[in-house]
């Protein structure tokens, strides 16, 4: 084997393949799209060379800053509620359901398969005002607490919450499902030791499951936050951005901007930034886990 | 076998590549926002499959695509030099880059050379003209005005009259409104709808060249009357005279709470009048629906005599595919087209009618006397701006009706975008 690696024919045969085809799909495109950075224009008008003046222009664009904060809160906030409740439903499949999870385990990763597009046009129902109340609103109306009947997806502040809710109701179950098999992994005799040691609830779950669940937990707020830094489908479904901007992540600007108003140098400036901040994100997390 | 005999079959089989290279040579696609099988795309396709009978080469086939991906769509064509012969086009910053790399043709000259320019109404044109610097790149398939249509019904029972001023307009909508009847209809979701209010007000403010003089930079938008606009048409918003939900609101349900009697008026353009002969979907009658132009402002300049005017979405020619075989097939579908429109769709166009309908649809007939008193017309808000400064335009403008932003920093916002 040792003697395999070091053949340089071995190796060019083995993995030169798969190398060519990374270098041609990935990162070919990414050193063009770098190149684009440095340029304005369009197909049909052709391209010219303008420097920085797009990174420049990110650092005064409001629109941007706007975006990267609607970004960031998201994230934070659909990776923690995911994260959060599939930890919560992956320790009532192990501790409380045990062998009868089976049917809400499969109930609560339903929305998972479930195309995006068919999940916001539920939600869009479910908080529809006109023409007809949606479920909450006829909810809050049927309760005689018609003050709070509201257009929940026409006012930014409440839309910005629809989609968490939404986002996090969709995924929940696949983390759910992930950290599940991590605690499938803990050791019972551990378990066991610790509750002849006097732990139990809380106190079990602070001191040995989640120390042992660490690298899952590290590992799925990793896929959460990568995920939903790139939000765009959920959004564009159910607000298309808006009301105004008021909902309108990176992904969608950088979309905009580049095939909506053809300014596909600019376009590509924000998908470096979108890039370096997913990049940074990650080190992070994988920083501080390593700390722990 | 000889030779010869082993030659027989294959010579069918020559004969149909033959007859298929022949009818591929020349097809005529036309891309359209539209359904195949509404509006201007139904008229063009009719007349182009007629054609077709007769030119078994000049193939028509229709291509559709969302007015969203629409400009991502023709930049990728056109990068490949892979435009269809017809094509909608809804930005004119493209639509002059497609004009200047060649891809889309000069009409005025084409037309002239086809000996059909007398088919063109000089109205329509001049239209175009005035949206695309000077030259006609687009087809005017239709011929619209835009204004408040009403519901007389609704208007009578509660003793009210047409208005001639905002001020009248805001009188009436209060007083349907304290009687539990929704004032007005507008997509939100569309988000133009509500620009086109503040368009027009500003039309009446500063005069049917208002927004020419914005891209000429001899007024702003952040000038008084431009805040005014916007703060007349976020009052609206506030005071709730569009219905719960307004951004929720998308184009068709907006037009039913109109046609349902759940509205008393909606401000759009004549090319609604297909919903509004659709008697399935009208429940209040054609009888009972009026149009009464953008009212005058207090201290304006404008006149209730300009209507805002437009050519529907801008259909251009690919110039790298206009030869002969697509001259002759612009002459078939074109000179029938006017006619063919009005008489099966009650559809104003920008071509001359030869065949007027003995029984017009009566709000076509409207539509067409009050195009025949039309002083100026305007363009539409946006007309002139570029693709970002619309975005901007039509995205705050759901904002400014729900007062998350004030008139001040719309008009702004806009202003910046200009630049």
């Amino acid at each position: 084997m040792e003697r395999t690696l070091r053949d340089w024919r071995a190796i060019t045969i083995f993995v030169g393949p798969a190398l060519l085809l990374f270098i041609v799909i990935l990162v070919i495109p990414i050193v063009w799209s770098l190149g684009y950075t440095l340029t304005e224009g369009s197909v049909i008008a052709g391209f010219h060379f303008v420097g920085l003046s797009n990174y420049a222009r990110l650092f005064q664009d409001s629109a941007f800053w706007s975006a990267l904060w609607f970004s960031v809160k998201y994230a934070a906030l659909v990776s923690a509620g995911q994260v959060f409740f599939g930890l919560m439903l992956a320790l009532l499949y192990s501790f409380y359901l045990k062998r009868s999870s089976v049917l809400v385990r499969t109930l609560v990763f339903l929305p998972v398969v479930l195309p995006t597009v068919a999940v916001a046009q539920l939600f869009v129902k479910l908080f529809a005002i006109t023409p007809q109340y949606g479920f909450l609103n006829s909810f809050l109306h049927a309760v005689h607490l018609d003050a709070l009947v509201q257009p929940w997806l026409g006012q930014g502040g409440s839309a910005f919450w629809v989609i968490v809710l939404m986002d996090v109701w969709k995924a929940m179950g696949l983390y759910a499902v992930l950290l599940y098999t991590g605690l499938m992994d803990i050791p019972e005799d551990t378990l066991e030791a610790a509750r002849l040691d006097g732990a139990h609830g809380w106190k079990l779950t602070q001191f040995i499951i989640l120390p042992l669940l660490t690298p899952v937990i590290v590992t799925s707020l990793i896929f959460s936050l990568n995920g939903t830094l790139k939000v765009f489908d959920s959004v564009l479904a159910l607000t298309g951005g808006g009301p105004g901007t008021s909902t309108t992540p990176l992904t969608l600007y950088m979309y905009k901007t580049s095939f909506s108003y053809s300014q596909y140098g600019y376009g590509s400036t924000i998908a470096v930034a979108l890039t370096l901040l997913c990049l940074i994100v990650s080190l992070i997390i994988i920083r501080r886990s390593r700390e722990d | 076998m000889t030779k010869r005999t082993a030659a027989l079959p294959v010579l069918p089989i020559l004969s149909a590549l033959l007859a298929l290279s022949t009818a591929l040579a020349a097809p005529v696609t036309f891309l359209s926002v539209q359904n195949e099988d509404q509006g201007a795309t139904k008229i063009i396709g009719e007349l182009a499959r007629e054609y077709q009978k007769t030119n078994p080469a000049a193939a028509y086939t229709y291509q559709n695509s969302p007015q969203t991906d629409l400009a991502q769509k023709l930049q990728l064509l056109a990068a490949s030099s892979s435009l269809p012969a017809v094509y909608n086009v809804d930005q004119p910053a493209l639509l002059d880059q497609l004009y200047r790399s060649g891809q889309a043709a000069d009409l005025e000259a084409t037309f002239k050379k086809l000996g059909i320019y007398n088919t063109l109404n000089p109205a329509a044109v001049a239209l175009i003209k005035r949206q695309n610097g000077g030259k006609l790149v687009t087809l005017p398939l239709e011929l619209n005005i835009e204004g408040f249509w009403y519901n007389k019904a609704i208007f009578t029972a509660n003793g009210l009259k047409e208005p001639r001023t905002w001020a009248e307009l805001i009188k009436d909508a209060d007083a349907l409104n304290a009687k539990g009847i929704q004032p007005f209809a507008a997509s939100g979701d569309q988000k133009w709808p509500l620009t086109r209010l503040i368009g027009g007000y500003a039309a009446r403010k500063y005069g049917y060249d208002v927004m020419d003089r914005v891209k000429a930079g001899t007024l702003k938008l952040t000038d008084p009357g431009f805040v005014e606009a916007a703060k007349a048409v976020q009052d609206l918003g506030k005071k709730n005279y569009f219905g719960k939900g307004v951004n929720t609101v998308d184009y068709a349900t907006a037009v039913d709470q109109f046609l349902q009697g759940k509205a008393a008026m909606i401000y759009m353009g004549s090319w609604v009048l297909s919903d509004f002969n659709d008697a399935a979907r009208n429940k209040i009658g054609t009888q009972n629906i009026g149009l009464f132009n953008f009212p005058a402002v207090t201290g304006g300049k404008g006149s209730t005599n300009d209507w805002s005017l437009n050519t529907g979405i801008s259909t251009a020619v690919n110039q790298k595919l206009n030869d002969a075989d697509l001259g002759n097939w612009i002459k078939y579908v074109f000179t029938r087209y006017g006619n063919k429109a009005l008489a099966e769709s009650g559809m104003i166009t920008g071509f001359t009618v030869t065949q007027t309908p003995k029984n017009l649809p009566v709000l076509t007939s409207l539509t067409q006397a009050k195009l025949r008193a039309v002083k100026n017309g305007y363009l539409w808000f946006e007309a002139n701006f570029s693709p970002k400064a619309t975005s901007v335009a039509t995205d705050n403008a759901q904002l400014l009706v729900t007062g998350d932003i004030t008139p001040q920093d719309y008009m702004s916002k806009l202003q910046d975008a200009l630049k």
